[in-house]
């Protein structure tokens, strides 16, 4: 037995309860506000995920959330420390609930689920992984903001596509380090 | 916290002995059934006796939560849920890298603990040692206690026979 693939279980909360609530306000709180950046990192998942991303999956994902791996991230010691502190299945972006890798890897958005007019909250939420965040770039205007925000956005003009389908489409949570923002379909994008 | 699904919990086990072969993997479903089942004073009893206390990390503290026990009718029939029962479990990492894992009935943490202990030392090399200080004494005395049971429940056995039926005289 190989001793990366038992490492590879190691990095989870420290205290669940504690921890998970905390970064459930965390991830709530970003998504209601969004623009804001709050630290979270009390997971250090296996690279290379984040550990703002690690946690985040750590909070939400269950045996009943299905959890897509965009390219470098499907790697076997990830799947294993998934399947070990949360049992949530690995599928494929069409059945995804939580998406996790960066934007290029995470592209086309087209495939992933956007909601339905009776249940909008059929959709997917996409954890991006950013090389920087920060307050700066697009202006974000909508519920949650007061006049208008800044964030770093990987490609606004995507995002903006994504807002217009509201009610429909898709959140998402940018992820850098220990630092997480989020986007969610309701925020109207606007370039710099 | 809940322990959500057996289901999930055997993906557990089985992806940490995927890498092994089928026979090992054989085994230590054997010790882990008997670790689950195992009373807790003989248990514990039988770890102290053993004397070593490996140092260790934590993947998994102990937690207690409740799986739903499914059965079939003759071991063959549709699945059917038996019941909610209590399993705390635990895992855990010893030094060299070993992972562990506890899932015990009942709620005790010291067991879940001895348990996991128990599981990482049966894959090192001291499993022979382990086996013998540990898990065969172990099942012999759960052996005994269920022949114990089976022998008094069959004392009272009660064979019905009837040589003449009554409708027929």
């Amino acid at each position: 037995m190989s001793v990366s693939l038992n490492r590879a279980y190691g990095g989870g909360f420290a205290d669940p309860a504690v921890d998970s609530a905390r970064a459930f306000r965390a991830a709530m709180n970003v998504m209601a506000k969004p623009g804001e950046i709050r630290d979270l990192d009390s997971a250090q998942p296996p690279a290379p995920l984040s550990a703002a991303a690690g946690t985040l999956l750590l909070t939400l994902c269950d045996p009943e959330t299905g959890v897509y791996l965009a390219g470098a991230c499907d790697t076997p010691e990830l799947r294993g420390w998934l399947a070990f502190h949360t049992g949530a299945p690995v599928v494929a972006a069409a059945e995804a609930d939580f998406a996790v890798g960066t934007w290029a890897e995470l592209m086309p958005l087209d495939p992933y689920r956007i909601g339905t007019s009776e249940y909008p909250d059929r959709s997917a939420t996409l954890i991006v992984e950013m090389d920087a965040l920060e307050q700066a770039g697009a202006t974000l205007r909508g519920p949650g903001i007061k006049d208008s925000a800044t964030l770093s956005l990987p490609d606004a003009a995507a995002l903006a596509g994504n807002a217009m389908l509201y009610p429909l489409g898709l959140d998402f949570f940018f992820t850098c380090g220990g630092k997480v923002a989020a986007l969610p379909r309701s925020t109207a994008i606007s370039e710099g | 916290m809940a322990i959500q699904k057996k289901n999930g919990t055997e993906a557990e086990i089985e992806t940490e002995t995927g890498a092994e072969t089928g026979a090992g993997q054989q085994a230590r479903r054997g010790w882990m059934s008997l670790l689950a089942r195992a009373p807790e004073t003989l248990l514990l009893a039988l770890w102290s006796g053993y004397g070593a206390s490996p140092s260790f990390d934590w993947l998994r503290r102990p937690e207690t939560g409740a799986v739903m026990v499914r059965g079939r009718m003759g071991g063959t029939g549709a699945p059917f849920n038996l019941g909610e029962m209590t399993v705390t479990r635990c895992a855990l990492t010893l030094q060299d890298g070993t992972v562990g894992h506890g899932y015990v009935q009942g709620r005790s943490k010291a067991r879940a603990e001895a348990a996991a202990l128990i599981d990482a030392l049966m894959q090192t090399g001291a499993a022979s040692a382990v086996r013998r200080a540990i898990l065969d004494p172990l099942a012999e005395a759960m052996a005994t206690t269920r022949e114990d049971r089976a022998a008094r429940a069959a004392a009272t056995k009660v064979d019905f026979f009837t040589l003449v039926r009554g409708e027929d005289g």
